[in-house]
């Protein structure tokens, strides 16, 4: 679309990663929607788990009245976040509703009924974070319920937290939105730079970091310019925003980070583990509004669009919000609706109802038309043509992790780095033989995973069954010996440091049987899964 | 909303199976027209009969896979082994020569290991070497190009030989026929004749055969236009003709008189067909970029081996074949590092 201005690509060197794709975008559909206020609803859902990690714990009960912004659920345990009303209200009930997810299953929800009066609970804004310990700032996000805006939701008060041991380089904010269609980061760059930038200080500050890139692809020209002139006017140079030529998923976090630093995230690792953090701009936003303003995470900007919408928006969006609702707002679905995607075409997962609620990681209502999916001819045996691996960003061999997985043959598709695959689904949109192939790996990872947890299960019984046997021989040798104790002091009285030695010998006898049987067992058993890794958080 | 795919990516370009073959096709036409139009209707006539017979094979075999027919012969892969076959058999041939060796492809070649994707060895080539070996004769007799025949075979006497055998009164099969290039250059320089003095005979033009270098060029584009639309990759060809080129060019130098250039070598025999359309075949093919290039290297290496020292005046054919079983073994020692990998 436009070229890379001579002074950016003079001042931040930029590399590339293998593979990727030029996508149509059609980011028109949306692009020229100013954000604006969803319409209240009259009851919001709100999964208690809307981030990777635990789900929060309620802190209130049906019939409660809440405050807009009042803490209604507390994190529980370190990975986890707590949860907030987004408006004044009343609880109506906690219970399962659907939440969107692959799977389409039910999770537990606070249902709040809204009484459209947006009262605020009492906010209190942080004016001089730059004086702050960034441990307590840490402490206002999460308490401010802030994950990964970016489509992960992973929290972000944890990746603000590199430990003593580690000096960060460089702030990474992704504004490259790289999936098709979705605007509402290109939106919030347009019209609220100041916001993205004042978040970028406050990370900074948290991380000590000694610069921030905030990359944006170049098919986003006016938000470059709006954050990059607002940049020019603060004088800040510490910040940059730097353009980043448009190739599906540059957005991914471990992409990014190597077009704008050159370096590898190593398999298995962070980014961190290479002097790198990485958040999305919107996430940025939300920290400087918990921090400055006091405003929990309650509303994020979602796009609503696709051909199957009448008109597409970008709303300023409450959780818990039913898609149904915003939908009405847009106008309604076309007839041409095929399926509706939250997220993008590329990633989403679809959406079974209309009544899912929009959570924090929700970033896009994709109304699917048969011209948004393209060509789809039937199933194919693969050719082997290569064309997946010619598009893969993690220089993966997609044929071969097909053939493994379809044959699950679990220990080779791993043998084949199965877990460095980020499911962007580049392979899938190029293959000539329509194959699902993310399908496929995702049927892998999530059986290679429940293996290892019955694996773990399993291990964990053998040793206390182990235990047990160590146990009754002791507790049985012990008896053995108190009875000839006995027997002996009632013979009279000689022999005590025998007696003594024996048990002592009985009791290794005893455990080295143990030991002997453990080993025997542990060389029975594949230990195919010892680093099937673990899953990753990805951004995009 | 009836959910199509639940499962993203939610979208898809324009490319599929039976657009790759279609174009591979369209690519192949060009010289398959000038094939028809320099040798006469008895390539026609073959065409016809080895595609009737790859479809009617390839759809019992299915069907006895128990799997559909039309949607298999819809993907249109048999379609393209049969125009692949048929622009490598001799232009006036019995009707059982080519029928014989398409049923051996589609079912030996073919479905026996599964069908497409799944096949190790190409099974075009599959076929002509089955036929070769069996039937030397019916296959080492090609046509003279229809330019250089005193009269050429009208379609009825084309038909009448393929289905009885029977020539025009007066007439010998060898008044029709005459050696492939590749063929007379071999014998030639058994009989210690000199590499010039055989490219005079008048078989032979600027590049290669008479006839022969027009159907080689437009293989050539045609091979060209598929790089141009991405549908093969430039490795493969690219590695097996600057192979050849170089061997061919290398003992050229040192010996002029006893072993011919690098464009008789690339403008002779199947090496451009070769190139740009079987050694390329996605599935019997290696799938990285350094495995293609060594794949390509081994077959042009193999093609010059065998034209010069062994038996057979070509070697396209074998060195595909020797190069498909190798296939697997390079794609396991040339995976591409991974993202976040050490080399």
């Amino acid at each position: 679309m436009s070229t890379l201005p001579k002074s950016v690509a003079a001042t931040t060197p930029l590399w590339k990663f293998h593979g990727g794709l030029h996508l149509p975008d059609n980011k028109a559909l949306s692009n020229s929607q100013p954000i604006t206020p969803a319409q209240l609803p009259q009851r919001l859902i709100l999964p208690l788990q809307q981030h990777i990690g635990a789900p929060a714990k309620p802190l209130v009960q049906p019939g409660d009245v809440v405050l807009k912004g009042q803490m209604i659920a507390q994190p529980d345990g370190f990975v986890s976040v707590p949860l907030h009303a987004p408006t004044s209200g009343r609880v109506i009930a906690i219970e399962s509703y659907p939440v969107p997810h692959p799977s389409g299953m039910s999770a537990p929800c606070i249902v709040i009924e809204t009484d459209g009066e947006d009262r605020w609970i009492e906010r209190k804004p942080i004016s001089d974070y730059a004086t702050r310990d960034p441990s307590e700032l840490r402490n206002i996000i999460r308490d401010a319920g802030i994950v990964g805006l970016g489509g992960a939701g992973f929290p972000s008060f944890i990746k603000l937290n590199p430990g003593s041991r580690i000096a960060i380089e460089t702030l990474i904010l992704n504004g490259a939105e790289c999936e098709p269609y979705i605007t509402c980061d290109d939106r919030l760059m347009r019209e609220r730079p100041e916001e993205i930038i004042a978040g970028a200080r406050i990370m900074r500050h948290a991380l000590h970091a000694r610069r921030v890139l905030i990359g944006i692809e170049d098919n986003k020209p006016e938000a470059y310019e709006a954050i990059a002139s607002l940049l020019k006017r603060l004088g800040n140079t510490e910040i940059e925003a730097v353009l980043i030529p448009t190739r599906y998923p540059t957005g991914g976090e471990k992409q990014l980070i190597k077009v704008l630093t050159g370096k590898e995230v190593p398999s298995g690792g962070l980014p961190i583990d290479v002097g790198v953090v990485c958040h999305n701009v919107a996430t940025a936003a939300a920290i400087h509004r918990a921090v400055q303003r006091g405003e929990p995470l309650i509303s994020r900007v979602v796009t609503i669009t696709g051909h199957g919408i009448a008109r597409p928006h970008n709303l300023d969006v409450l959780f818990g919000t039913p898609v149904r609702d915003l939908l009405d707002q847009c106008g309604g679905t076309t007839p041409q609706l095929q399926k509706l995607v939250m997220g993008g075409p590329l990633m989403g997962i679809p959406l079974q109802s209309l009544e899912l609620p929009i959570i924090k990681t929700g970033n896009c209502i994709l109304a699917v038309t048969a011209e948004d999916m393209g060509q789809r001819g039937p199933e194919r045996n693969c050719i082997r043509c290569g064309e997946c691996a010619r598009a893969c960003p993690a220089s993966l061999l997609p044929q071969q992790l097909y053939w493994y997985a379809r044959a699950k043959d679990f220990d080779k598709a791993q043998d084949y780095n199965l877990f460095d695959c980020i499911e962007c689904g580049c392979c899938a949109y190029v293959c000539p033989s329509n194959l699902p192939l993310v399908h496929y790996y995702r049927f892998a990872k999530t059986t290679i995973w429940s293996q290892e947890r019955d694996r773990k299960a399993a291990d964990q019984a053998r040793e206390r069954h182990d235990f047990r046997e160590f146990r009754q021989e002791r507790e049985k040798t012990e008896r053995a010996e108190k009875l000839a104790k006995k027997k002996a002091a009632l013979e009279g009285g000689e022999g005590e440091s025998g007696a003594e030695e024996a048990k002592k010998a009985a009791i290794k006898a005893a455990m080295e049987r143990a030991k002997a049987k453990r080993e025997a067992s542990d060389a029975g058993t594949p230990a195919s899964t010892d680093n099937a890794a673990t899953e990753q958080p990805k951004e995009s | 909303m009836n959910g199509v795919t639940l499962s993203s990516p939610h979208t898809h370009n324009d490319n599929s199976v039976s657009r790759v073959m279609v174009l591979v096709m369209l690519a192949l036409l060009p010289a398959y027209a000038a094939y028809l139009w320099l040798f006469g209707w008895g390539v026609l006539i073959n065409t016809v009969l080895i595609i009737t017979a790859a479809f009617a094979s390839e759809a019992v075999m299915v069907k006895l896979r128990g799997r559909d027919p039309i949607a298999t012969l819809k993907d249109g892969s048999a379609l393209l082994t049969a125009l692949l076959l048929s622009i490598a058999m001799p232009p006036l041939a019995p009707w059982w020569l080519g029928v014989t060796g398409i049923i051996f492809a589609m079912v030996f070649a073919k479905h026996l290991f599964g069908g497409l994707g799944q096949n190790s060895f190409n099974p075009a080539m599959v076929a002509y070497v089955v036929l070769l070996i069996s039937f030397p004769v019916q296959m080492t007799s090609w046509l003279a190009p229809a330019s250089m025949q005193e009269s050429p075979l009208t379609l009825t006497q084309s038909l009448d030989y393929t289905f009885t055998g029977h020539l025009p009164a007066n007439s010998a099969f060898d008044a029709y026929t005459h050696a492939t290039t590749l063929d007379q250059m071999k014998t030639e320089l058994k009989r210690g004749h000199e590499v010039s003095k055989t490219l005079a005979s008048p078989i032979f033009g600027a590049l290669g055969g008479k006839g022969w270098e027009i159907i080689n060029t437009l293989l050539l584009l045609g091979g060209l236009w598929l790089l141009w639309k991405r549908l093969i990759s430039w490795h493969v060809p690219a590695a097996m003709l600057a192979t050849l080129f170089l061997m061919a060019g290398l003992f050229h130098l040192i010996n002029p008189g006893h072993y011919p250039g690098p464009l008789f070598h690339i403008f002779s025999g199947g090496a451009l067909l070769g190139a740009f359309f079987i050694a390329t075949d996605p599935v019997t093919c290696a799938t990285s970029v350094r495995g293609r290039l060594l794949f390509g290297f081994g077959v042009g290496l193999t093609t010059y081996i065998i034209r010069t020292w062994g038996g057979y005046p070509d070697g396209v054919a074998f060195s595909v074949l020797l190069m498909n079983m190798a296939a697997p073994a390079i794609d396991y020692f040339t995976q591409p590092r991974v993202f976040g990998h050490k080399s």
